[in-house]
């Protein structure tokens, strides 16, 4: 008895970790197989896989035409897949109408129906599926997000966040499969966002349903989701935990998209055990490499501003191994919590170095001979070929 | 003749005190009201022929030989004996007969036309969005005439009347109709009806429960338009009618000679109910945004 549960067990677990073509109806999340979209003049969505597992709150970051949105639409049905399957808790969907799929949309406008007090709008999937106890069901949902007493106004008379609230129940109600955001917050203002973004986090953790969040805001993302998977150009860059993104990324678009990167040239010097030994513009510097990304003789020697480490000539720094010596501060930011500088290296790149202002350290000035330095651990090495400015300029997307 | 005094010393009297300003205060109160003031006489001008028709629609029978349009006295006859004149109300009858027939032909045919130039991408889109605009820049001198020639050509020289002018007025309401419903239709935001798709509704339940009640005002307004458009027209129709008389044709026909005053009653009354809808659509939307 216990041996057949036990068997059972190993067959579970070996159906979730081996991905073969026979066990996509054992899985109960969302799976996207080689899915593609072309329009007349361009492929938004190449040849994507992805698996969403059931209850998570799943990020698509992306700058905007990246076919994030587009990928979210063929799920929801509102756009037919040029090739490729979606499956759904072990059912194919690529097919179906978007009626006929329990997958439901928090849509970028909110879409509220105008003529439809703000009660009807969020019973009409319960209607529309001849569900009893409407009445109850909606005004639970109404009381879960705080708009119990507006029921029966009408979109028009609500605020922004009031609507997208509305957005929300409308959608949370039918507590679909899978739940779709596209940029839902993305018509709020700052301080309204940010609330928003716990709601629904707090929400999401309530219901338990899955969410996919499209956004191209990448503290969003990385606040909200527990994965993201950054995407550019129709395809997936990579996909973790936002803390593994944001610690490892695999390319220079995830490096400079998500946070801000120094993205230095080096060349592999050799490669022993767990360390890669690289030679930057003369300092010899380590990565482990766990964290290379790539298997050519040179490579960009990547390094997160807040890790790097300023000190004055000579002075001992907390980083064991790597000390780049003759820096000079070209700029100077004080941001109160910590202090931003920008400084020239003898090869003629700025790097940047965000300081935390704990109160011990020294300030420097513009023109300071500074040294810099970093703990080994903490560098990642990425693919040459590689554009080293690909992503960089989200900070005019955000918005 | 009063009315048109009772005009004339509005507007003296809303002038006077701007002619001889007892220096200052008056010609300051005036640059401050002028916008007011000068709204206010537009308004009167735009007013005077509709209170005119009210007006006379309550006089007294204009004797045949007198050749002036005054007001006799006041009498309840009019109202009382609207067919005094039966041809007046059988041409009546056949405006409203062809307008109701030929609004309802034209809105359907418009709306689904209209549908399918704001929905659908097929070949010619653009050419027949640009076409629909020609019986409506066409003059009606033009398109009247042309229609004879071709009722004619195809052999209904004879047979010209109600189903001629029918035709003719869908024609030239079909354009307005397309018109009006496109424009409702292209500032409703596509989202709403993939929201109610992605929400479990068919095809069908979409249609009925979105875009149908929000298109809705759009169709109503331009039936509306239809009708009055239809109800009114003169120079298509002469051309068209054969024996056939409408409305507006019997109005011509009778103002060579004397006007009776039913005639009034009968603007009258399409005032009253124009205003009427007008109110209820307004008292609808307050409430609706209240």
């Amino acid at each position: 008895m216990s041996q057949a549960a036990d068997k059972q067990a190993v067959e579970r677990t070996g159906g979730s970790t081996t991905l073969g073509k026979d066990d996509h109806t054992t899985y109960d999340g969302l799976r996207l197989r080689a899915l593609t979209k072309s329009f007349a003049t361009f492929t938004a969505v190449d040849d994507l896989d992805l698996d969403v597992p059931r209850g998570s709150f799943f990020a698509l970051l992306g700058p905007s035409g990246c076919g994030k949105t587009t990928t979210l639409r063929m799920v929801a049905g509102l756009e037919t897949p040029t090739s490729g399957t979606i499956l759904l808790a072990g059912d194919d969907i690529t097919a179906t109408k978007p009626y006929q799929r329990p997958v439901n949309t928090v849509f970028q406008s909110y879409a509220l129906f105008p003529h439809l007090d703000i009660f009807e709008n969020v019973a009409f999937g319960l209607r529309r599926r001849k569900q009893k106890n409407v009445e109850s069901e909606v005004k639970e949902m109404l009381d879960l997000v705080e708009l119990g007493p507006q029921a029966r106004k009408r979109p028009a008379q609500l605020s922004g966040g009031q609507q997208q609230r509305v957005a929300l129940a409308r959608a949370l109600i039918n507590k679909p499969e899978v739940l779709l955001l596209d940029e839902p917050l993305g018509a709020l203002d700052l301080k309204l966002r940010r609330s928003m973004q716990i709601e629904l986090k707090r929400i999401q953790t309530e219901v338990g349903l899955t969410f996919i969040h499209v956004t191209h805001d990448q503290e969003e993302a990385m606040t909200m989701a527990d994965t993201v998977a950054v995407m550019n150009k129709g395809v997936i860059e990579q996909m973790g935990a936002p803390a593994d993104l944001y610690e490892n990324p695999r390319s220079t678009f995830v490096a400079n998209f998500l946070g801000q990167s120094n993205l230095i040239d080096g060349t592999v010097v050799g490669r022993s055990g767990d360390v890669v030994t690289m030679d930057m513009h003369g300092t010899p510097v380590s990565v482990p490499a766990g964290r290379s990304h790539t298997a050519s003789e040179r490579g960009w020697i990547g390094i997160r501003p807040e890790k790097v480490l300023i000190g004055a000539p000579g002075e001992a720094l907390d980083a064991p191994g790597n000390t780049i010596p003759g820096g000079i501060v070209t700029d100077v930011s004080f941001f109160g919590v910590s202090t931003q500088y920008l400084v020239r290296m003898p090869w003629g790149q700025e790097l940047q170095v965000f300081q935390q202002n704990t109160g011990r350290v020294t300030i420097f000035r513009k023109g300071d001979a500074v040294e810099l330095s970093w703990r080994p651990e903490y560098a990642f090495l990425l693919d040459h070929a590689q554009d080293a400015s690909a992503g960089a300029d989200k900070v005019g997307a955000d918005g | 003749m009063s009315a048109v005094q009772a005009t004339g010393s509005t507007g003296s009297t809303g002038r006077r005190p701007a002619a001889k300003p007892p220096r200052r205060s008056p010609f300051a109160w005036l640059r401050e009201h002028v916008v007011l003031i000068l709204g206010i006489l537009v308004l009167a001008y735009t007013f005077v022929p509709i209170a005119v028709v009210v007006l006379m629609s309550f006089n007294e029978p204009i004797s045949e030989q007198s050749k002036i349009y005054e007001f006799n006295g006041f009498t309840l006859d009019n109202w009382l004996n609207p067919c005094e004149d039966p041809s007046m109300c059988s041409a009546l009858g056949r405006s409203i007969e062809i307008g109701l027939l030929a609004t309802l032909l034209a809105t359907l045919l418009g709306t689904l036309a209209a549908f399918a130039l704001v929905r659908h991408q097929f070949k010619g889109r653009s050419t027949s969005n640009l076409l629909i605009f020609m019986p409506m820049a066409a003059p009606e001198i033009v398109l009247g005439s042309s229609l004879l020639a071709m009722f004619v050509a195809a052999g209904l020289a004879g047979q010209l009347g109600f189903w001629t002018i029918f035709i003719a007025h869908v024609m030239f309401c079909l354009s307005f109709v397309v018109v009006t419903v496109r424009a409702r239709l292209a500032g409703m935001d596509d989202a709403l009806e993939q929201a109610a798709m992605d929400l479990y509704a068919t095809p069908a339940q979409t249609f009925w429960k979105i875009t149908f009640p929000l298109v809705f005002p759009g169709i109503l307004g331009a039936a509306m338009l239809s009708f009055s458009l239809s109800f009114d027209d003169f120079i298509v129709t002469n051309l068209n009618s054969g024996n056939t008389t409408t409305f507006p044709m019997y109005v011509w026909g009778v103002s060579r000679r004397s006007v009776p005053m039913q005639i009034n009653v009968v603007g009258t009354v399409m005032i009253v109910i124009s205003l009427a809808i007008v109110l209820i659509g307004q008292s609808r939307a307050r409430r609706q945004a209240a």
